[in-house]
């Protein structure tokens, strides 16, 4: 019941102090390489902690050594049971081309579903304007939204200059930093069970329609498209894909879509690594959006031709397309 | 694993042992994340005085790469620190926390993006309010980033080798002359019996002396009550060394007895 406690801690004490100097060494640096010798000291010192510990709990009741030796095996278990992850080089090549538009076809049913939300907010919010007059005061609650566009037009094209300079730089990081905090924010609502994910598409979509229907009505359709296609045309599929991200984070939360076998811990380990690819997709595309947005959709006629800054904004909608279709597709033989 | 409410997670390894990791409480974490939080004030004070440098070429650019900077230090502290120095910030480190994965096992990258990018929801509607709620109630003591992160927040004592000079003291013991005794002894006494035994004495020092004599009586008086040495060997002894001799007894088997 009572084990010699002091002939114990005699004969294993050099072995406790060896795997301790292991220990404090890797973790002062974290990418030491072991050699093979070292490697299998370290798991043998581990296997000689892991049956001290089992013994002294078995064996007796005293818990300072105990806590001691438990220390010890949970810092060596983190060690020797770590994922290969660190031995991985991250490959910016590899994950822009492959991993990225991978993940992205892996989830597009949800990508599907997360346009699907925002088209109806956007069919909502642009009925909501066409209908009724004053529903463009409550949806369009931005100055800059509320100017009549027939005058907007007629201003920004008489001026012919863009009403940002000296400030394009503050204004592109501004529109930069904000879409991804408010695409994090996306993803992240995904925790809602989707709730908060569906909101936020939605209310976009409200005020992205609102926008479109009020510019139609006033038969501008040629400035807002040059004014929204060169940023939009990626910003937008941006907006989506966090919101597909969202929903994939709540799809591992209620355990829908295949993974009904599997337990929530299980589901959200899985699908980790895909929002990162995903999230990380939308930074870089909302990076270009904001650089778009600040330094040339604010340009409209006779300073840019609307014809080009369309024909900008076709051609990146085109260039995603085929990115995300076909770029990291596997060569079958 | 454990799946009550605890201050611990305990994990079982492949071998068959199990360890304990003690959880960090909301309210350490939240002092961990005040520190954090002065840090990156502070941080993006510097910074921000860096930038302002760049006036000399256009304030436009200083204030563009300000605002660039507050928010990849802003993102980025938590990311980077958990990421370089295995799963802890500054303040963590400073409060003796660290992120693990919940399995015990080091985090992997995605996990520390995960759970730091879900401080956005965590920090609704301000101060962590979210965050803490669901910490509170959860088995785990994780918030909505742990969770989606499969990461606990645990105390990290680097625990030192206990002070074993007390037990491994070699000196000379009359018990010793009475083998029935002390065969008798072992077998009277419970474990929790001789841990409190051996505690007290490991402890000595933290205790203060008026509560040391009145703690060693009571472990002395419970002893003698189980087994009565002769008068011959405990005429003269105090009752701390009573309880060593005891103790040496409990947790000393004779290479003979086996």
């Amino acid at each position: 019941m009572i084990i010699d406690l002091r002939k114990f801690i005699a004969e294993e004490r050099e072995f406790w102090h060896n795997l301790e100097s292991i220990l404090d060494s890797l973790e002062r640096q974290p990418d030491t390489k072991l050699t093979i010798e070292q490697v299998k000291q370290f798991h043998d010192l581990y296997h000689r902690a892991s049956a001290d510990l089992a013994r002294i709990m078995t064996f007796s009741a005293e818990p300072a050594i105990r806590h001691y030796l438990e220390s010890l095996v949970s810092r060596a278990y983190g060690e020797i049971h770590e994922t290969t992850e660190r031995q991985q080089r991250f490959n910016i090549r590899a994950w822009l081309f492959g991993t990225l538009p991978q993940t992205f076809r892996r989830h597009f049913a949800l990508f599907m579903l997360s346009l699907a939300i925002m088209i109806g907010g956007g069919i909502f919010g642009g009925i909501a304007v066409g209908l009724d007059s004053e529903a463009k005061e409550v949806i369009l609650a931005y100055p800059h939204l509320q100017v009549d566009p027939t005058k907007r037009v007629a201003f920004e094209e008489e001026s012919g200059k863009n009403p940002l300079d000296g400030q394009k730089v503050t204004f592109s990081s501004y529109l930069m930093t904000h879409n991804i905090k408010v695409s994090i924010l996306t993803m992240a609502l995904g925790m809602t069970f989707g709730v908060g994910t569906v909101i936020l598409l939605f209310s976009n979509g409200v005020l992205l329609g609102a926008v479109i229907a009020d510019y139609i009505l006033a038969g501008q359709a040629a400035f807002l498209a040059g004014w929204l296609l060169p940023h939009g045309a990626v910003e937008i599929p941006a907006i989506l894909i966090a919101g597909q991200a969202g929903l994939l984070l709540a799809s591992a939360i209620i355990g829908w879509k295949g993974h009904q076998g599997l337990t929530m811990k299980a589901r959200l380990k899985y699908i980790t690594s895909d929002l990162v690819t995903l999230i990380g997709g939308v930074a870089l595309m909302l990076v270009w959006a904001g650089v778009i947005e600040g330094f040339l959709s604010q340009y409209h006629e006779p300073v840019l031709p609307y014809e080009f800054k369309i024909g900008l904004g076709i051609m990146e909608i085109a260039l995603l397309i085929i990115f995300f279709t076909w770029s990291g597709v596997k060569k079958s033989l | 694993m454990n799946k009550t409410k605890t201050n611990s997670l305990a994990i079982k390894t492949p071998e068959g042992v199990i360890f304990s990791l003690l959880l960090a409480s909301p309210v350490t974490r939240f002092l961990a994340w005040a520190i954090d939080f002065a840090i990156i004030t502070f941080a993006v004070g510097l910074t921000g005085n860096v930038m302002m440098l760049l006036n000399i070429f256009s304030a436009d650019i200083a204030r563009g790469f300000y605002i660039i900077s507050y928010f990849i230090v802003s993102i980025g502290y938590g990311i980077a620190l958990e990421r370089y120095m295995r799963g802890q910030t500054l303040g963590k480190r400073l409060l003796g926390l660290r992120v693990m994965d919940s399995q015990g096992l080091h985090l992997n990258f995605s996990q520390i993006v995960i759970r730091n990018l879900l401080r956005f929801v965590d920090s609704l509607p301000s101060l962590y309010l979210v965050g803490g709620v669901v910490c509170l109630l959860s088995k785990q003591a994780q918030r909505l980033g742990d969770i989606a992160a499969g990461t606990i927040v645990v105390r990290y004592p680097k625990l030192a080798e206990p002070n074993l000079d007390q037990i491994l003291a070699d000196k000379y013991n009359s018990f010793n002359q009475y083998p029935h005794l002390e065969a008798r002894l072992r077998q009277m006494v419970t474990p929790g019996q001789a841990s409190i035994a051996l505690q007290a004495l490991l402890r000595r020092n933290e205790l203060e002396p008026e509560s040391r004599i009145g703690l060693y009586r009571a472990i002395a008086d419970n002893l003698q009550s189980l087994v009565e040495f002769p008068q011959e060997v405990t005429e003269g002894l105090s009752d701390e060394q009573y309880i060593r001799n005891c103790v040496d007894v409990l947790f000393r088997a004779k290479v003979t007895d086996i």
